[in-house]
């Protein structure tokens, strides 16, 4: 599939309105506006865009929950906080693509009803907000944003918020009471956003890729759209592939391809002489796949039918240089610096997770941490407010599923087995 | 902690009127639509564990001990935030339940130091509750690695501790200091385990935005933050349920007591007033009551150069009787008067107020509401046809504007604030008018619509501006009008406030606000769903103070803002119980429940029931009664808890009346200002020593039960007995309900009051009569109390008190949060960490053409006298406006404070005194003289013969 989202992404000048309009930029704004807000939420429904954040929510039924009948005015929120560990698609999107967002932004209002969309993005990625800002500056001069936009009666603002730098403002409910101004902490749920969402109106939260999808939809039409990908995976997806590869990177690809195709053709595949070990497919919050099911399908429905999500679809490959123990210490030092601390067993059970893979990994566990491991778990996997407990543990049970050889051997020898040169990693840090 | 007597239902209580039933563990339940599952199973007695949860608080769902399973649905839900529905089955315990609920507790307990049998919370602890109830007393981590048990414990403010080792963060003290009080003082700092909370950025509690209501206190689960009282005096044994004795919120408290000694008061949650909420007044401030500046023996001297000596109780009473008989023989019936106090009972007001009709034989009875609210009496009186609120406060939760005018509630009425600022959270508008921006125009999550910055002594100006936009541009409510008031009085007034020379342009010169700023306040207020008005003492306290109480009745008439919930005319009274002193009859021309003691046929049932012959003409009133001692015609006061030598303007006037009396009888728990000129000291009780009841700013009447024995052996009603039977007028009662029963006997709208009744009820809005068996919550619902509502024309006659080349600024005075009135009981407390003396606002323009710097002494000069106090430079207020309180004797505020009244009623003008401020390095001459006074007044203190013990 040639590239959509990323065509010209290597373009020196893709990131100018005027690159963008001799580009079809805003057609499929033009598109919408001709439409009934109805018709192109329709559209998007027969599209079978799915949510490019993790969860792979239909997202014209998203925007279908929005509550109309409410009073309140309604609100597209943005998640740009794009901060799931091997995950960077959004951030090329909007550093050299902002148009396609802004123009995804005006039609999503355009469907919910909504005036107003927030674009709320991730503390660290200071420039490209300079960089939206510049290009929503300039749809306000050309009529694509403001008052009217295009003639056509309908009134659109996008304003950019920057996060202060914390994993949990991409939960959505946490987004929401970020953008706020309080502190970024799952509400919640239900209500949901699309009936009580930000400053308690109806509210859409979209990740920044499904917005650049929409107006490829509208220009191009649904079926074209669906056709792209496999059944209920249509569209293009970005995929980024990170680790022991040789070409990480961003690709873009219809979501008929492999897991295989995109390790081993597009990145380059394993390191010489090295092979891979292991695959997180969906950022770091997804189980663990093993190297024989690399020929999973990389769509939504293809990487969970393997056990696994397609998460945020960045693919972080880990070969055989790479201890599982501290692969799981490593991400566990990650969750528990970002566990927003207000549900108690992510809040203590996180910190009990590191410190005892620590333990474990410096080859001062014993037996019966392993058990404690997974007692910790359980007691945070579906039992803490939001997703991030089930994240948090996921690396911890799937090491433990598929590696538990790996944790005895660190118990039993009193020391990590692998040799001491393949030790990649720097030793991290307690924080 | 929450009071110990207090089941906690883990969510507030919904009021719906759909309601749905489920079954819990096999029992069919049948709740309100909208009730948490946690809630739904507290109602048949199902404690689900908990710990972030608590029913004041909206359901956070964070310590998921709470988790329930839910038959059909996946996982494990908390049943905190899971609502109820119909035909769920529930399930609160399974194998499975317990281990997830011991997995939680053992990450909490491997993070908590065990040693709960030294902790003071021992006993009263959620955390070891829980643990306990899973049979859990360790966990399995040990203590490896980091943990927060080192960290060192806040010990900064006066009446608490933080202790972040006990702390469990379930935030229930972030959530309160949001949800209840409003001020967003404290947070979570850090992520994940690094989470804590911490006061504004990381602060001690006492240098934090925190005004330590307790509220956070009253939330925590655990012994992180506790009472300092409950650290040094252990648990308490038992509760007594009683009225706090500060403002006029009139907060219902649990005074937890141990061992004859109040150990910590605990909000009422069932407290109808303040649903559980507390300031730091009431919740910390009690410590006056057992200092040992408390004067516990009566007291007697000839004259007031001479040493105090210590007498029998006996001896005082009878030497007090004895010179007021002397006193009446050789200067007549009306040479000698009584002051009731405003915070003491309605029953011994009622006691002082009859003293002085049937003992004294006169009718020289005032009370200190004619120097705040007497002005709301005869304005709403004349207007609506009854001198108090029209509302209860949780009326404000259906307010859709409000506005805010002459009154500090954040600072004065600090409980009230927080319901008020709720709604404003929840969106309703607000219009403050206040020559200072006080912190309502800008507080977290708050920002008043309009403020109108007026000028000092412009009010009246001013609302007839607001009325003349809501007249000229057709907002007015005429069929509401047509319906309930006078319409003749209407056209006239109508007539009146229409006139161009009433526009917003016109008056802008002399209020000073922007026309467009009226107009939009106008606007706002008349297009409301519900339009209420909150006033303070700063519409009263002016010469023109009647005349804008009937200019804010005529409005809320105008826009039908009267008779239903949301809506009314609200007077934010002072004191604790100001509102009943008035309702008893303190006043020289009224009996309880404001009847003229001119009316035959009222005047006859009292001296039928009382056995005495009335007086019909009014007597003196206090202002009177002070010209009267300087003309030599006005020789003996009996005052209870009372003290105008401070509180009262132009204080060298009063101490001079003061000095002129031949017997001044002071009844007090401290040698107050007033005491340092009297010749019989009577030893009071404080409100924590007695029996009775308080009426607040709602009408409310509740009851105040005796807490520890009085110190000094009687409770004030019963000294007023004493000395009305040294007088010869007996009165024998033997408990105050007795009093009570007389008084419903003798006032309609008390008629329905029994102390019966208020145990039952808690406590009871007057009118309470046959009509409304139970109280009246809002009044003038359908009809006005006189009939038709009557407005009246309200010409703004300027004060004479104006800004002048020689005294170009205007003071206006005020109070703050942790002082109380002339700080008798507040200044003995350790309230002091935050004000220890009274300062001078003033803007930054006028202290820099004068050279005056933040902290600076200045000298602020009146036509009436002259004080020196530190600057504040600030923008609070407006240039040309300088600000005070008068919490400190020795800064002597009222010196400055002018003879200036209230045409109708001599309220005070103590919110406009033209003045000259300069920079001085020294105490005015009066502040010297003062001091050097109170000097060899507390020598006399001392230098008293013990002749009785």
């Amino acid at each position: 599939m040639e590239p959509l989202l990323t065509k010209y992404v290597r373009e020196p000048n893709s990131f100018t309105l005027d690159f963008y309009l001799q580009h079809q930029g805003y057609e499929g704004l033009r598109k919408a506006l001709a439409l009934k807000p109805d018709e192109v939420i329709e559209m998007v429904k027969v599209s079978g865009l799915r949510g490019r954040g993790g969860a792979g929510f239909p997202t014209g039924m998203k925007w279908q929950f929005v509550d109309k009948k409410s009073p309140n005015p309604r609100y597209i929120a943005c998640n740009a906080d794009e901060s799931e560990p091997g995950t960077f698609k959004d951030h090329l999107l909007m550093e050299r693509n902002p148009y396609l967002l802004i123009e995804g932004c005006a039609i999503a209002c355009y469907a919910v009803g909504a005036r107003v969309a927030y674009i709320y993005i991730r503390g660290e990625f200071l420039h490209v907000q300079h960089i939206l800002e510049q290009a929503i500056a300039d749809a306000y001069a050309r009529g694509f944003l403001g008052k009217n936009v295009l003639g056509s009666g309908f009134d659109c603002d996008v304003f950019v918020h920057r996060g202060a730098g914390a994993y949990e403002a991409g939960e959505e409910t946490a987004l929401i009471e970020s953008l706020e101004g309080k502190r970024a902490q799952p509400r919640n749920k239900p209500p949901f956003p699309a009936v009580v969402g930000l400053y308690n109106c109806p509210t859409a939260v979209n990740n920044v890729e499904t917005l650049c999808n929409v107006p490829l939809i509208l220009f191009n039409g649904a079926a074209w759209f669906a056709s792209l990908g496999p059944e209920k995976n249509g569209g293009p997806k970005l995929y980024c592939v990170s680790g022991h590869v040789k070409r990480p990177g961003v690709y873009e690809a219809s979501m008929q391809v492999t897991l295989r195709e995109l390790i081993e053709t597009r990145a380059g595949g394993a390191r010489d002489g090295r092979r891979i070990k292991a695959v997180i497919p969906g950022g770091s919050s997804v189980p663990i796949l093993l190297p024989d099911q690399l020929d999973t399908q990389a769509s939504f429905d293809g990487v969970q039918k393997a056990g696994s999500l397609l998460g945020s679809a960045g693919l972080v490959v880990l070969d055989d240089t790479t201890c599982m123990v501290w692969l799981a210490g490593n991400l566990l030092h990650f969750y528990r610096h970002e566990s927003c601390g207000k549900c108690t067993p992510c809040r203590e059970g996180t910190d009990w997770l590191y410190k005892i893979l620590r333990r474990i990994e410096c080859g001062e566990g014993q037996m019966r941490d392993l058990d404690l491991l997974s007692s910790i778990s359980a007691n945070i996997g579906g039992k803490t407010l939001c997703a991030f407990g089930d994240a948090a543990v996921t690396p911890v049970l799937t090491g433990l599923k598929h590696f538990r050889h790996e944790y005895e051997a660190h118990i039993k020898e009193g020391r990590c087995p692998l040799p001491a040169d393949w030790r990649a990693r720097a030793t991290v840090g307690a924080h | 902690m929450y009071s110990t007597d207090y089941i906690d239902q883990g969510t507030p209580r919904v009021d719906s009127s759909k309601t749905v039933t489920l079954e819990i563990d096999g029992v069919p339940v049948t709740v309100p639509e909208g009730t948490s599952i946690m809630r739904a199973a507290a109602s048949i007695d199902r404690r689900i564990p908990k710990l972030c949860a608590t029913d004041t608080l909206k359901a956070f769902g964070s310590c998921r001990l709470c988790l329930v399973e839910i038959e059909g649905r996946k996982g494990y839900p908390a049943s905190c935030t899971t609502y109820v529905a119909d035909g769920i089955k529930v399930r609160t315990e399974s194998p499975r339940l317990t281990q997830l609920r011991r997995g939680v507790m053992e990450l909490y307990l491997s993070d908590h130091p065990l040693d709960c049998v030294t902790c003071p919370a021992n006993g009263h602890c959620e955390l070891q509750d829980m643990a306990e109830d899973l049979d859990l007393t360790q966990s399995r981590y040990g203590l490896s690695g980091a943990n927060h048990q080192h960290a060192p414990t806040d010990t900064s403010n006066p009446y608490f501790t933080f202790d972040p080792a006990m702390c469990i963060v379930c935030s229930r003290c972030v959530r309160a200091c949001d949800e209840v009080q409003g001020t967003f003082a404290l947070t979570i700092q850090g992520r994940g385990f690094q989470s804590k909370v911490s006061a504004s950025q990381n602060e001690p509690f006492l240098a934090s935005e925190c005004v330590s209501c307790g509220a956070c206190v009253e939330a925590c689960p655990t012994v992180a933050l506790t009472e300092k009282s409950v650290i040094e005096l252990g648990r308490p044994d038992h509760a007594v349920t009683t009225t706090c004795g500060y403002c006029g919120v009139g907060c219902s408290f649990k005074a937890e007591v141990k061992d004859g000694q109040v150990v910590r008061m605990a909000p009422n949650r069932d407290g109808h007033a303040n649903h559980g909420h507390a300031c730091v007044k009431g919740r910390f401030a009690f410590g006056y009551a057992t200092h040992p500046d408390r004067v516990t023996t009566p007291m007697i001297r000839g004259s007031i150069n001479e040493p105090w000596r210590q007498v029998s109780w006996d001896e005082a009473i009878n030497y007090a009787a004895t010179e007021f008989r002397r006193i009446q023989a050789k200067y007549g019936r009306d040479s000698i008067g009584g002051i009731p106090s405003s915070r003491c009972t309605n029953e011994e007001t009622f006691l002082v107020q009859k003293l002085v009709r049937a003992a004294f034989g006169n009718n020289n009875v005032d009370t200190c509401a004619r120097v705040c609210h007497s002005p709301t009496g005869y304005g709403l009186k004349n207007t609506i046809g009854e001198s108090a609120g029209t509302q209860a406060f949780d009326s404000v939760m259906k307010a859709d504007t409000i506005i805010v005018m002459g009154a500090n509630p954040t600072e004065g009425h600090p409980v009230f604030a927080s319901q008020l600022k709720r709604r404003l959270r929840q969106g309703a508008k607000l219009i403050v008018i206040d020559p200072r921006e006080i912190a309502l125009v800008r507080t977290p999550h708050i920002e008043a619509d309009c403020h109108l910055q007026v000028r000092p002594g412009t009010n009246v100006a001013l609302f007839n501006a607001i009325a003349h936009v809501i007249v000229t541009e057709g907002l007015t409510k005429e069929n509401y009008v047509a319906d309930r008031c006078e319409i003749d009085s209407y056209r006239k007034w109508r007539t009146f406030v229409a006139e161009p020379r009433n526009s917003p342009e016109e008056t802008a010169a002399s209020t000073g606000v922007a026309p467009g700023l009226v107009r939009r306040a106008a606007r706002l207020y008349a297009t409301a769903g519900n339009g209420a008005i909150y006033y303070g003492l700063g519409v009263t306290e002016h010469s023109q103070g009647s005349t804008m109480v009937m200019c804010i009745a005529n409005l809320a008439m105008a826009t039908g803002n009267l008779g239903r919930e949301g809506v009314g005319v609200n007077p934010l009274r002072g004191q604790n119980n100001v509102q009943g002193s008035c309702d008893m009859g303190s006043f020289p021309h009224e009996f309880s429940g404001y009847r003229h003691v001119g009316d035959p046929a009222v005047r006859t049932m009292f001296e039928r029931d009382w056995g005495v012959a009335l007086q019909s003409e009014p007597g003196l009133r206090l202002p009177n009664m002070f010209e009267a001692a300087l003309d030599g015609s006005f020789k003996g006061l009996y005052v209870q808890g009372e003290d105008p030598a401070q509180s009262d303007p132009d204080t060298q006037h009063v101490t001079a009346a003061l000095a002129a009396m031949e017997c001044v009888v002071v009844q007090d728990l401290f040698l107050n200002e007033t005491a340092k000129y009297a010749h019989v000291f009577l030893p009071g009780s404080s409100f924590l020593e007695k029996d009775g009841t308080f009426t607040n700013a709602e009408r409310r009447v509740s009851r105040v039960r005796k807490v520890m024995e009085p110190r000094a052996g009687f409770q004030d009603w019963e000294v007023t007995c004493l000395l009305s039977n040294a007088l010869g007028y007996p009165m024998h009662y033997r408990h105050p309900s007795e009093i009570m029963n007389e008084i419903a006997r003798l006032t309609p709208v008390f008629a329905g009051f029994t102390y019966e009744k208020l145990d039952r009820l808690g406590s009871i809005q007057w009118p309470c009569n046959d009509k409304a068996p139970e109280g009246t919550p809002t009044m003038h619902v359908g009809e006005f109390v006189r009939g038709k509502g009557k407005f009246f024309v309200t010409e703004f006659v300027p004060t004479s008190e104006r800004a002048t080349r020689r005294y170009p600024l205007l003071l206006t005075t005020g109070r703050v949060l942790t002082q109380y009135n002339v700080g008798a009981q507040t200044r003995r407390t350790a309230n002091v960490a935050w004000a220890s003396a009274d300062r001078l606002e003033i803007h930054p323009h006028d202290a820099e053409v004068r050279g005056i710097k933040d902290g600076d002494l200045v000298g602020l000069t009146s036509r009436s006298g002259d004080i020196v106090l530190p600057a504040v430079v600030t923008d609070r207020v407006r240039p040309g406006v300088v600000y005070t309180t008068f919490h400190f004797p020795d800064s002597g505020a009222n010196v400055v404070t002018t003879e200036n009244s209230d045409w109708a009623t001599n309220c005070p003008e103590y919110k406009v005194t033209a003045v000259e401020i300069v920079k001085v390095n020294q105490p005015s001459a009066w502040q010297k003289r003062h001091r050097e006074f109170t000097d060899r007044q507390l020598e006399f203190l001392k230098g008293g013969d013990v002749t009785h013990a």
